[in-house]
């Protein structure tokens, strides 16, 4: 290893380091390594230690920073002593890279009334659109143009989701009926589900690697209860009640426990067999607006990965599973949730009732709370015209990210975990990289408020709605 | 009332007149037309009664059709699909509205141009004619009170020069003209004296201003070049107003707030 110096003991050249991953398990014990060494070298040698068959992108970080530069330049700057142990922390990185949107190739009307949510599909192929005129549209991607308008809301369509295997879309409304609709012919599959009385806030399905095909989804509403309907079925089959107060989001996470956040301040979580409450977690000071699951990107796209393969139903629930476990890793999975009260808490849900860490530094509430698809990082968008960025791992603030000069709606991952994409009342779209933690592209163009984005699950293409009633289609 | 059955007798004997189902038919139609009349000009205790008894059978009637209107089939009304969609997360929150925000900037403007302006001390004690102003007698035999001498401090400028005694109305006393002010620069919580340059307006009314009369709560302008203010544009500030905070006839002093 022509990267070991001979020079064992002495200080002028080399530096005595010591490679660790996210997790904390040192990858073989500490050795030296020349001052010249910078990020590519650093790769080579992980590569090589882990036996990587192709070699696999990496970023390493020094107490929290990332490296950029030589390992020599870096300890000169800062002032490190040659002496002691240095220890980087090595994270891999997506394999693919994703383009930067940079200009909106298409804005399509059709809606005749603001665009309140907006899906990609987990293959990226179909897109979902459901606004205040009571409809949801499906669009073609390749023609960007409309598709099929699905007409059997009888109030605004508030939430849409699709299953994770792309087969179902699910919408539901603020009278508090649910429509599943067949995506392929855009007919409504059967009648509106009804069960809740008051409007739909959230709606999450059980993930691919627990149940193929997929037949589950839970709804939470206003009215204080979630329900967890069979789509074959068309009915409820559990009703999760508990909450004293609205439900505001809903997920249903890859271990079979659902997280209900609600405005009474509490975030409860349920056993999906027999619909029992395992416990409550409490802490927040006001409404709770957002939930967040570490795995969450990977519980939506199922067994897609940005290869675009399609695989057979008995294969799907082995490859998400397989997906699932490799983003988990060996930690458990992580939840963040953010409220009224200007903060954010990263629990592990499965550890402790206890928090893990209060995340604070916003300045108004916060609306928006999502991880990244690698589970590194959080995003947080706020109503005091910023979005914070936050390590994944321990909740450590790392930067907040200024522009918006108005409140901050939602915020949606490229699929490599680079590109944040941001969405505010200001009517603009900004881009953030986050390896410089800078504005990559500012996206301006709707002439009102932006009240949905999503990014495509393959990276091609990011749509936006709102409250102008178009939905404008952005590619790189 | 008959006493008999012949009524009936005829009836039986030699049947009905020939007209007399249309006759009933009529007579029965008018009588709608004959009990309205009835109901409206009777006059007294029997109208009131017939007013009772007619209130009642309406409140019977409408509890009947309430009661046949009633389904047994629960179905929620339809609900109006209102203008201005929001998404979730927006629903439960009042946002102003953008007719809110221009209200607010007019109103802003209106006030703006009334001379209403923010200042330390919004309200302040209006003081009366008779403790502003002491009558001096004059004239010969001293029953001419014509003439008022302001017992307030006041403020004349540099050039100011008496009118002729004989004729001056208002007679300010040098004893209790200031030049000079206690000036507190709010945040900086430093004191300077700083020379007057005038008053601008003094709460208690339009007479008082021009007569230079400084009060509590009076807007003054300092001359503030003593401490280096420049503008954004790169012009040196030399005047700015401050309000006075204390009574200056109590205290033989002035002393004011920096308005910034």
């Amino acid at each position: 290893m022509n990267m070991e110096t001979s020079q064992a003991g002495m200080g002028n050249n080399t530096v005595m380091c010591l490679l660790t991953d996210p997790e904390g398990t040192n990858l073989g014990s500490a050795m030296y390594i020349p001052q010249t060494a910078g990020p590519l070298q650093l790769t080579q040698l992980v590569n090589r230690f882990l036996n990587n068959e192709e070699m696999l992108p990496y970023s390493f970080y020094v107490s929290d920073e990332e490296l950029l530069v030589p390992v020599g330049t870096y300890l000169e700057k800062n002032q490190v002593s040659v002496e002691k142990v240095l220890t980087i922390v090595y994270q891999q990185q997506a394999v693919f890279r994703i383009r930067p949107v940079n200009r909106c190739s298409q804005t399509i009307a059709g809606h005749a009334e603001a665009v309140l949510c907006v899906s990609f599909s987990p293959d990226g192929k179909q897109l979902a659109s459901g606004s205040g005129d009571t409809t949801v549209r499906l669009w073609d991607l390749y023609t960007e143009t409309p598709l099929f308008t699905c007409k059997g809301h009888r109030n605004w369509v508030l939430s849409i989701a699709w299953s994770p295997d792309g087969k179902h879309l699910v919408s539901g409304s603020k009278s508090g009926e649910i429509c599943c609709w067949n995506p392929k012919k855009g007919e409504l599959d059967g009648n509106p589900l009804t069960g809740h009385k008051k409007w739909i806030t959230g709606i999450s399905w059980e993930p691919v690697h627990l149940s193929s095909p997929c037949r589950r989804f839970v709804t939470s509403s206003k009215d204080g209860d979630a329900r967890i309907w069979d789509v074959t079925l068309k009915k409820t089959l559990i009703c999760l009640s508990g909450h004293t107060l609205a439900v505001t989001c809903v997920k249903w996470g890859g271990d079979g426990i659902i997280y209900t956040g609600s405005q009474d301040c509490t975030i409860k979580m349920w056993e999906t067999t027999q619909g029992k409450l395992i416990r409550e977690l409490k802490g927040h000071g006001h409404w709770v607006n957002s939930l967040a699951l570490s795995t969450e990107y990977v519980l939506r796209t199922g067994a897609f990965d940005h290869t675009g393969r399609q695989y057979p139903p008995n294969e799907e629930m082995k490859k998400a599973l397989e997906r699932y476990n490799q983003t988990k890793g060996d930690s458990p999975e992580r939840l963040v949730s953010g409220s009224d009260d200007f903060t954010m808490f990263l629990w592990e849900p499965s550890v402790s009732k206890q928090p893990k860490k209060r995340l604070t530094g916003h300045q108004q509430l916060v609306n928006h709370v999502y991880f990244s698809p690698d589970g590194k990082w959080i995003a947080s968008a706020s109503f005091d015209r910023s979005v914070r960025l936050w390590n994944g791992v321990t909740g450590q603030f790392v930067t907040a990210f200024r522009g918006h000069v108005g409140p901050v709606y939602q915020v949606s991952w490229s699929a490599d975990s680079r590109l944040l994409l941001s969405g505010s009342k200001d009517s603009t779209l900004k881009i953030w990289e986050i390896r410089t933690k800078t504005l990559k592209q500012d996206l301006p163009g709707h002439a009102d408020e932006v009240f949905a984005v999503d990014w495509s699950p393959d990276g091609e293409k990011v749509v936006s709605g709102g409250k102008d009633k178009v939905l404008k289609l952005w590619k790189g | 009332m008959p006493q008999g059955d012949y009524i009936e007798l005829h009836k039986k004997r030699h049947g009905r007149r020939l007209d007399y189902e249309e006759r009933k038919r009529k007579k029965e139609a008018r009588q709608v037309h004959k009990r309205s009349k009835q109901a409206q000009n009777s006059i007294g205790i029997k109208g009131k009664m017939i007013a009772k008894k007619n209130y009642a059978e309406k409140a019977q009637m409408k509890k009947t059709l309430k009661m046949h209107e009633e389904s047994s089939s629960r179905r929620k009304a339809d609900e109006d699909v209102q203008e201005g969609a929001v998404p979730a997360y927006l629903l439960d929150r009042e946002n102003t509205t953008r007719a809110k925000v221009l209200s607010n900037t007019i109103k802003q403007k209106r006030k703006e141009k009334a001379g209403k302006w923010e200042v330390p001390l919004p309200k302040v004690r209006p003081v009366a004619e008779d403790e502003m102003f002491r009558v001096i007698r004059s004239g010969k035999r001293k029953t001419k009170q014509w003439k008022r001498m302001v017992t307030k401090a006041t403020f004349v400028g540099p050039g100011f020069t008496r009118k002729p005694p004989k004729y001056e109305r208002f007679i300010r006393p040098s004893g209790l003209r200031f030049t000079k002010a206690h000036v507190t620069h709010p945040e900086l919580r430093c004191t300077f004296c700083l020379e007057i340059i005038g008053i601008k307006k003094n709460p208690n009314g339009p007479m008082y201003t021009s007569l230079g009369v400084m009060t509590r709560g009076t807007i003054i302008e300092v001359n503030v070049s003593e401490l280096g203010l420049v503008t954004p544009a790169g012009k040196v500030v030399w005047g700015k107003y401050a309000q006075v905070t204390n009574n200056p006839e109590n205290d033989g002093c002035i002393n004011a707030v920096l308005l910034v």
